[in-house]
């Protein structure tokens, strides 16, 4: 936080990247302005110092410059090629596009790392400032609390634990995983990777996790297997289970538009007040909520199990709204004593 | 925007700034400052700190020399930080990433400058750039839209640069109906992989957004589009959608089966009642919407309040029921 700090830091950093041999902490010590004298004090600070300078990114190399002599205390050095950012140079257009990509990120982690990583591309000399009236503004957020701890595990290589409330399932559940990477699709993240309680690949929804995701591994003990392709994983559902079908439904005249935008042959009947189309589905029990939210404005003609399937969604809104039913009252313990969390 | 001031962020600033200067040979006290997000006073700080760095040791010496005399920044000597530190791998993630999510946007014509700043940085980054395949960003392509294009991006953004007002039909699933509007196009946004036009409604007289794939036929009017001053863009990092104090509070009670609910709309609370039910609240100006969303429910949930809505839902159901011989 200090000034003080930061001085010792800067000193330290272009200490060891003026030296071609590894220099000791002793000899650091006497080079770099700022180090307390006692050797205890100065050991703890020269350790929070190479913490702070390698999560800032600086390649501080470990090693000896013994020629087989044996016994040569360790020594730090920067090789100036891994410090340095190569040479980048690009063209308006292409800072423009890149001053859009830095903005994408909302708040968060990643916003932070944009940011610093625009600011090293400005230090290249690159212009980034976007020229107004690109017309575009594209934005993702990684607002979800898991986010950050599960891009750092995917980035580091390390297994992780979280207790995951599954669609469905009355509790959470304590899942242990080797994450292979994070995707969003539709505002929502996903992480995909290896789950161990099932061993088998899985992919688990970030708003679904409860609590802390804690790592349970050391660092680059996750490999990801060989052409694995994290967003194929996340999204591809296998083939559907069943064949497209068509269905015969009834739209009353002027009202379900929301159907009307994929129906087919759409023809008036009984004098207009109804219109008869065909529509394409393939799991009845998938499509009935949606037809059933159109309430009487839509009728299911055909197949019987597609009609059967609205009925029952109609009437489980009735049974749902039932207060009390024979399953809640069995539950007993009053729900406000476990509310508030 | 401001980081958290920290030393390493400090440091990462202190480390910036001369390469920065020595990229551009010299540069303005303010400029500098600008592009650093700091004050001047802050500023003039950080050369002091720089010009100060000294290496003892045998032969003492202050490495770096510079200058900022008469408000331009020169640097005379800058030897072994004369370049940006390298990118860490959020750093080239946190690009990379974005911009492989503008390269999906569809009729976005700057593709072929992206893909070359992508490959740039990507050769820039090194190694860092690997982990960035580990992390993705879909956007949504809009398949039912009749434009192959996608969706009417690449028409919206020739109206937006040329200034030219649209006729949409907008399909708008909260009261199930079509409306036809002129709107003059300001920007458009993608959030969180959805597309949306946003500009001002005539029909409206207001800022409004328009989800690109419910828009079910746009033209292009031969009419100068004429957003009036007053109109405000929406703050797009402050959400899109923010329920007013005036909107209705619905209660909904889910079942586990249920609990996508919370997931797919912006609950003003999200409470677990146990055995993975949750009991929620949303704030609407429309309650027409949720009395569709109780019919696709089901079983699913049910709405316990306001009373009034609950009992509307059910007289739904009922005349649905009705409509198949069933009472």
């Amino acid at each position: 936080m200090s000034r003080r700090k930061t001085e010792r830091l800067l000193n330290l950093v272009v200490c060891l990247l003026a030296t071609r041999r590894y220099l000791t902490a002793e000899q650091i010590r006497r080079a770099v302005p700022g180090y307390p004298d006692s050797d205890e004090a100065f050991k703890r600070m020269f350790e929070r110092d190479k913490e702070e300078l390698r999560e800032l990114g600086v390649p501080l190399e470990v090693g000896s410059d013994q020629q087989g002599g044996g016994g040569e205390e360790i020594g730090y050095r920067i090789p100036p090629q891994a410090y340095e950012l190569p040479d980048i140079h690009l063209t308006p257009d292409e800072a423009a596009v890149l001053g859009l990509a830095a903005r994408v990120w909302r708040r968060a982690s990643m916003a932070e790392a944009a940011s610093g990583a625009l600011l090293k591309l400005r230090a290249a000399g690159v212009e980034t400032d976007v020229p107004n009236g690109v017309g575009i503004e594209p934005r993702v957020s990684t607002g979800e609390p898991a986010f950050p701890a599960l891009w750092e595990a995917v980035r580091d290589g390390r297994p992780v634990a979280f207790d995951y409330q599954g669609i469905g399932r009355t509790s959470v559940a304590r899942r242990h995983l080797d994450p292979w990477g994070v995707v969003s699709r539709r505002g929502r993240w996903y992480v995909v990777g290896f789950d161990r309680d099932r061993d088998e690949q899985r992919v688990f929804r970030l708003s679904r996790i409860v609590g802390d995701v804690k790592t349970i591994g050391p660092a680059g003990s996750v490999t990801v297997p060989e052409g694995v392709d994290v967003r194929r994983i996340a999204f591809d559902w296998g083939d559907p289970v069943s064949e497209p079908r068509p269905a015969t439904v009834r739209l009353r005249a002027g009202a379900a538009q929301g159907p009307r935008r994929w129906a087919r042959d759409v023809r008036p009947v009984e004098d207009g007040a109804w219109d008869e189309a065909t529509l394409t589905f393939r799991d009845a029990e998938r499509f009935a909520p949606y037809l059933a939210r159109f309430a009487d404005d839509v009728v299911v003609l055909d197949p019987p199990d597609l009609r059967e399937a609205v009925i029952h969604q109609l009437k489980s809104v009735l049974a749902a709204d039932t207060p009390r039913t024979a399953h809640g009252a069995a539950q007993g313990a009053a729900p406000e004593a476990v509310s508030g969390r | 925007m401001s980081a958290p001031a920290t030393s390493t962020h400090r440091l990462a600033r202190l480390l910036a700034l001369v390469p920065y200067v020595v990229s551009r040979d010299s540069v303005a006290l303010e400029e500098a400052a600008a592009a650093f997000g700091v004050t001047q006073k802050q500023l003039i700080d950080d050369l002091n700190l720089l010009w100060c760095v000294e290496l003892r040791g045998p032969d003492p010496y202050c490495p770096i020399d510079l200058s900022y005399e008469g408000g331009e920044i020169t640097v005379a000597e800058a030897e072994s930080i004369a370049r940006p530190l390298r990118l860490k791998v959020d750093e080239a993630s946190a690009l990379l990433v974005a911009l492989r999510m503008l390269a999906e946007i569809p009729g976005l014509d700057d593709r072929d400058a992206l893909s070359r700043v992508i490959a740039k940085l990507e050769g820039a980054a090194g190694t860092a750039a690997a982990v960035s395949s580990k992390v993705a960003v879909e956007v949504d392509v809009h398949p039912g839209s009749t434009d192959p294009e996608g969706g009417g991006v690449g028409l919206l953004r020739e109206a937006i640069a040329r200034g030219r007002r649209v006729h949409l039909t907008y399909y708008v699933p909260a009261r199930d109906e079509n409306t036809d509007r002129d709107v003059d196009p300001m920007r458009l946004l993608v959030v969180d992989g959805n597309t949306y036009l946003e500009g001002w409604c005539r029909r409206a007289e207001a800022v409004r957004l328009f989800k690109l794939d419910r828009i079910a036929d746009l033209s292009v009017l031969d009419v100068a589009a004429e957003v009036p001053d007053g109109a405000e863009p929406i703050d797009v990092d402050a959400g899109l959608f923010r329920p007013s104090p005036h909107d209705e509070a619905v209660t909904l009670e889910l079942t586990p089966r249920g609990r996508w609910v919370a997931d797919y709309y912006p609950c003003e609370s999200v409470e677990e009642i146990g055995e993975g039910r949750l009991r929620v609240v949303l704030r609407t100006p429309d309650t027409r919407w949720v009395r569709g969303l109780a019919l696709r429910l089901g079983g699913q949930g049910r709405v316990v309040a306001p009373e009034r809505l609950a009992s509307e839902i059910r007289e739904d159901a009922a005349r649905a029921l009705a409509s198949y011989g069933m009472t």
